[in-house]
């Protein structure tokens, strides 16, 4: 064969043609997902089979055999295959707003109402004036929120002990201020342990191995016990401001690591092309590093918003009622005592977190495919 | 005006003007005795092996690296560790880099618009008017609202270029700016930077494009270890270099590239 004939020169181009049948499609999906080969067909039949016989069960429970009203546990004692929501239902207002007085609990309704509105605001991407929605969100509402909350004899709003706050709206709130102090406070200590000060590193890195060395329930009780001993007598730290102060700093340890995560992944390339374009370090911080280093981390913080959230049930040791200290005290009412009734209530406060921690976990998911769509 | 005055003050100072340079990387001695003055308006291409601290002394300009002997004025102000100085020299110092360095997460005309605005104050307005003019000239201004990571190669070093030349820079430096790109790409940023150099920027450029060099450079500065080996107008230093090493390096080099 002469070398000649191993030459070749396109002629025609190939022409596009539409990808073969069975390689997209549901069936395809299936194909491949569910019935990939023997055994995985197996199991895909075994646990549909167990959710078609489960379901049924669980629904019926939640629903058509559930007691829905009652004025005391008599029935629900009586009906044990059923969930016993009447009590829920009964103890509504206790778990909603702990022993906040009855004649002043639209304060609370109006204040999350308020607040929820400048959240979504806030969290709805393509929202109009969101620096707006920042500004309203982070210095007016705190202030409002604690006219409303707490009282305030200028406006003619009666004071409300914080000893007499509690259930779902303490739960919320210690969440709610957890999340907004614990990330900047993180930020700030993920950049002073990257500082190329000595002293302020020194101190970042000596307050976060401090706190993560430490159980939350520890640091609870030394914000319930240590924080009076530090201030002067007259400024007696509120007893529920104590415990917020405990979620704030130990929520803010593992943020400030998880960000630090984030500041380290960024090439050295980005701070000095930040530099080679004379931006002060305050700005290349603030306009070219965080914004990458912290949509890099997004899935670790809002992980860290998630156990926050839990962590707001722990409040109680120090005193605080939350939600889940509240749904205990409902269940020990001897008038409401009975198997199904204090099940029902666990489902019921499962649920509760449920909701809103998936919720957050797919505000993240979101906001994770909307970031990537644009910049790969 | 202040400013003018101030110009006029530095009217017969050079650009740039090294004088008995040293740095150290821990005990590695990266730059040793650099004395290199660069007239206003000159580009100057170096060149060398790597780790002949080529790179090291262009990042020297405008202090993403620190020298620790001898001394670096810049457009009439001396580099130290005063931070106001360094800042001064940075908003006239632009830099091109070999991986571009833009910043993923705005656009194009984010990337363009950020230190006119944050370190020259100019209002956002005026800002994108420049960045669009100057993004038309290295064209790719139809890129403009495009996140740095769906461009080319070749388009993300010349949007990295607009950037620079946003701040109206006197001086641009070049650090291999087209080392990281593919083939077919290459031209494209080397005519971006010839046409800059026929408009009178003073440039430092650090590469290993002979050509360029050939057809650009006023002065060609060949450095190996750490040392100023030679520095020649590129006519005479193609042709009769003196130095033996300056011989081998180019004999190498153009055995490659022929």
């Amino acid at each position: 064969m002469s070398l000649a004939s191993l030459a070749y020169v396109r002629e025609a181009p190939e022409p596009e043609e539409a990808p073969p049948i069975l390689s997209s499609g549901a069936l395809a999906w299936a194909r491949a997902n569910l019935f990939s080969s023997i055994g995985s067909s197996f199991v895909t039949i075994g646990c549909v089979a167990l959710i078609a016989y489960l379901l049924p069960q669980l629904a019926a429970w939640a629903t058509t055999r559930a007691i829905w009203s009652a004025s005391d546990g008599a029935v629900c004692r009586q009906h044990q295959d059923g969930a016993c929501w009447a009590f829920v239902i009964t103890k509504w207002d206790y778990l909603r707003f702990g022993s906040y007085p009855a004649a002043e609990r639209w304060r609370v309704n109006v204040a999350e109402a308020i607040g929820a509105a400048l959240i979504i605001w806030l969290l709805w991407i393509n929202a109009p004036r969101r620096v707006w929605a920042a500004f309203l969100f982070f210095v007016v509402y705190p202030i409002l929120a604690l006219i409303l909350l707490r009282g305030s004899s200028w406006f003619g709003l009666p004071i409300v002990d914080t000893q007499l706050w509690g259930g779902i709206f303490v739960s919320l709130l210690t969440a709610v201020v957890g999340i907004v102090f614990s990330l900047p406070l993180g930020v700030l200590l993920a950049l002073g342990r990257r500082s190329p000060l000595p002293a302020i590193r020194l101190a970042s890195v000596l307050f976060i191995e401090f706190v993560r060395g430490v159980p939350f329930i520890t640091i609870l009780f030394m914000a319930n016990n240590l924080l009076p001993l530090f201030v002067p007598e007259t400024w007696t730290p509120d007893r529920l401001l104590r415990p917020l102060a405990g979620i704030v700093i130990f929520s803010a340890a593992y943020m400030a690591e998880e960000v630090r995560g984030g500041l380290q992944s960024l090439g050295r390339g980005q701070y000095e092309a930040a530099m080679a374009l004379g931006l002060s370090y305050a700005r290349m911080t603030a306009l070219v590093v965080l914004p990458q280093a912290l949509s890099l981390v997004i899935p670790g913080i809002v992980n860290n918003f998630i156990g926050l959230f839990m962590d707001t049930t722990l409040i109680s040791v120090v005193g605080a009622t939350d939600f889940l200290e509240a749904m205990n005290n409902a269940i020990k009412d001897p008038i409401w005592a009975g198997p199904t009734i204090m099940v029902t209530g666990y489902v019921f406060a499962g649920i509760f977190y449920f909701v809103f921690c998936f919720g957050m976990a797919r505000y993240s998911a979101h906001i994770e495919r909307v970031l990537a769509k644009g910049r790969k | 005006m202040s400013s003018s005055l101030a110009d006029a003050d530095r009217s017969d100072e050079a650009a740039i003007r090294f004088s008995g340079v040293h740095k150290w990387y821990g005990s590695f001695h990266v730059l040793r005795n650099i004395n290199l003055t660069v007239g206003r308006g000159e580009r100057i291409v170096v060149c060398g092996p790597s780790g002949s601290g080529k790179s090291t002394l262009i990042r020297c300009v405008n202090r993403l690296e620190e020298h620790q002997r001898g001394s670096i004025v810049v457009d009439g102000v001396e580099l130290t560790d005063d931070i106001k100085r360094i800042d001064e020299v940075r908003r006239e110092v632009g830099m091109v880099f070999q991986n571009f360095n833009l910043f993923p997460h705005l656009s194009i005309l984010e990337n363009c618009t950020l230190a006119p605005i944050w370190v020259r104050k100019m209002p956002r307005g005026e800002a994108e008017e420049l960045a669009s003019k100057l993004l038309a000239r290295v064209r790719i201004l139809n890129q403009a609202h495009k996140y740095p990571g769906q461009l080319s190669g070749g388009q993300q070093q010349r949007a990295a270029i607009a950037r620079a030349l946003c701040m109206t820079p006197k001086i641009m430096l070049f650090d291999e700016p087209t080392s990281s790109l593919d083939p077919e790409m290459v031209k494209e940023v080397l005519d971006t930077m010839s046409e800059l150099a026929q408009e009178g920027m003073t440039m430092i450029v650090v590469t290993h494009e002979m050509g360029f060099a050939r057809q650009v450079a006023d002065r060609i500065v060949f450095m190996d270890l750490g040392e100023i080996v030679e520095v020649n107008a590129p006519l005479p230093f193609f042709q009769h270099p003196q130095h033996e090493r300056t011989k081998l390096f180019l004999s190498q080099i153009l055995h490659i590239r022929h």
